[in-house]
């Protein structure tokens, strides 16, 4: 079973980490990251740069655009990880794993419908 | 990052709008300052304990407020406090509170904070001074390091910044549209001017952090007016110039020029957001100082080797962004552009009627020199160089117009010149 977890927190609060802190989240995740790939559990992940650098499109007729996120929330989404694993459960514990080490916010834990792999030519 | 760490970062986080929230209740900084203060030694104690609150700012912004409530009626003086909604549970009140800061007031607030520390009567080194003792919340002592000057020195200078604003009185009205467009404009410019106080030093000095503090600032700016094209232009404009830090410097300190540094260590994820913002910036077809600049910085990014810089573009930029602010600056870093595409000749014709405005600028005798020495007139070459030393604001700067010095005394002697 595929799940996405995606992960919200406060972007004031995580840009305003120092590039210390930053860096030892980082590599605290990378542990976790490292075990599940090993496990055969973790596809791709992704780290979205601040909603400040945005742009939403509307579908309105005619389509709007509009500057900034979908949705303006105390917590944005600023990434997410795909994982294979077997139910809800294994899906949390992942979760958790990850919530160890990065502080704040939380993980939407949501089943994935349709997964199309990256089919760009060499990826 | 330890639980401390991460209050820390929350309390960093809603520094600005808690207080710029607290200064438009109380109408003085200095209670609005103590009262966030008050709030953060309680935040340190009671969230380890019972965890954080679902809206930390509206959180410090509250149990910020009546502490200081409960301090003005202590010490009993008598003064006019705005209408007091009876507060029963701290979380109804929170949430309450949370909902009605979504709005706009709450991007003026910021807005308030930021503008009251560009007041025009006070010089630049305030301004910064100030803006960053109040919004960044770095301590004196920091802020001291990062000037180089002493402690003491800089609480005088923000004691000072701060009697003058007091007399000016704070602007409480809500402001216009043509109002808040000047309060960004010049919320702006004191936020580049953080940025280029960082940006002048080397990397890793405490001076250097401070572009990391314009660009959290900006940032922050951006996120309360998101389709203010000259914001994103400032934003990106900062984050491509930073983008650059690992390699502006070699390990002895010498600066490395944009020519000849190592561009795989300019920092990938700063000039992407940077270029997404330039790439928004753009579609408003409303073009400002700060678009072009970032713009320009862009193209330098773009380009992953020296020779494939589009320069006759960048001039097509200087052109245009002379129109719109006419400096001697602007035209001299034309010349720069106007040199990699017609030669030194015409750089050279370009700059000399600016010698009288800029003759205390070291970057003009820098230009200068470079230009003479690509045309072989080295003596005259030599002398640029030696007055640009003499106007060197850092010794890196000094050391780097030596490099060329001594070269030219090098190639130059077999010359007899």
């Amino acid at each position: 079973m595929q799940y996405a977890i995606l992960c919200y927190n406060d972007e004031d609060v995580v840009w305003s980490w120092s590039k210390e802190e930053d860096a030892a989240v980082m590599a605290r995740l990378g542990v976790v990251h490292e075990r599940l790939v090993k496990a055969g559990k973790l596809g791709p992940a992704l780290r979205l740069l601040p909603t400040t650098s945005a742009t939403t499109l509307r579908k309105s007729d005619p389509p709007l655009v509009i500057d900034g996120p979908f949705a303006e929330t105390k917590e944005q989404l600023l990434g997410f990880y795909v994982i294979d694993v077997a139910d809800l459960d294994e899906a949390l514990g992942i979760a958790r794993e990850l919530a160890a080490v990065n502080p704040g916010g939380a993980y939407e834990v949501r089943p994935i419908a349709l997964y199309n792999p990256d089919r760009r030519s060499g990826a | 990052m330890s639980d401390v760490d991460w209050i820390n970062a929350t309390l960093t986080a809603a520094r600005a709008q808690a207080i710029g929230a607290l200064l438009r209740y109380f109408r003085d900084l200095d209670t609005a300052e103590e009262a966030f203060q008050d709030a953060c030694l309680r935040a340190l104690k009671s969230w380890p304990q019972n965890g954080p609150p679902r809206d930390p700012t509206a959180w410090l912004i509250l149990v910020g407020r009546n502490a200081a409530l409960d301090g003005v009626r202590k010490r009993g003086k008598q003064v006019t406090l705005p209408p007091d909604e009876a507060i029963s549970d701290l979380d109804d009140a929170e949430a309450s509170l949370a909902e009605r800061l979504d709005g706009s007031h709450y991007r003026d607030d910021v807005l308030r904070l930021l503008f009251i520390c560009c007041h025009p009567e006070l010089p630049d080194t305030q301004q910064i001074a100030l803006a960053l003792r109040i919004v960044s919340g770095l301590s004196v002592r920091q802020i001291a390091r990062a000037f180089l000057v002493g402690e003491a020195a800089m609480e005088q200078r923000i004691t000072r910044a701060k009697a003058r604003i007091a007399q000016g009185g704070v602007p409480f009205e809500t402001p216009g549209a043509v109002e808040r467009t000047e309060r960004l404009a010049a919320v702006a410019a004191m936020i580049y001017l953080i940025f280029n106080e960082g940006y002048s030093a080397g990397d890793g000095s405490a001076r250097a952090e401070l572009c990391d503090e314009a660009i959290r600032l900006a940032r922050l700016l951006l996120r309360l007016f998101q389709t203010e094209p000259e914001i994103m232009g400032l934003t990106a404009l900062m984050l491509v110039q930073h983008a650059r830090a690992p390699a502006r410097f070699d390990a002895g300190g010498e600066i490395i020029l944009l020519e000849d540094q190592d561009r795989s260590r300019w920092d990938g994820k700063l000039i992407a957001e940077g270029l997404a913002l330039i790439d928004k910036a753009m579609r408003h077809r409303q073009p400002g100082p700060y678009q072009i600049q970032a713009a320009i910085a862009a193209l330098h990014a773009r380009a992953a080797r020296p020779e494939e810089t589009d320069w006759v573009q960048i001039e097509a930029l200087y052109v245009a962004l002379e129109r719109l602010q006419p400096s001697p600056v602007v035209t001299l870093n034309r010349a720069v552009a106007v040199g990699k595409v017609r030669g030194a000749a015409a750089a050279l014709d370009l700059i000399e009627p600016l010698a009288p405005r800029l003759s205390g600028y070291f970057h003009f005798f820098g230009a200068k020199g470079a230009f003479l020495l690509q045309l072989g007139r080295t003596a005259e070459a030599r002398a640029a160089f030696n007055q640009a030393i003499a106007l060197a604001n850092t010794p890196a700067e000094a050391n780097h117009i030596r490099m060329h010095l001594d070269r030219l005394m090098r190639d130059g002697a077999p010359a007899g010149n």
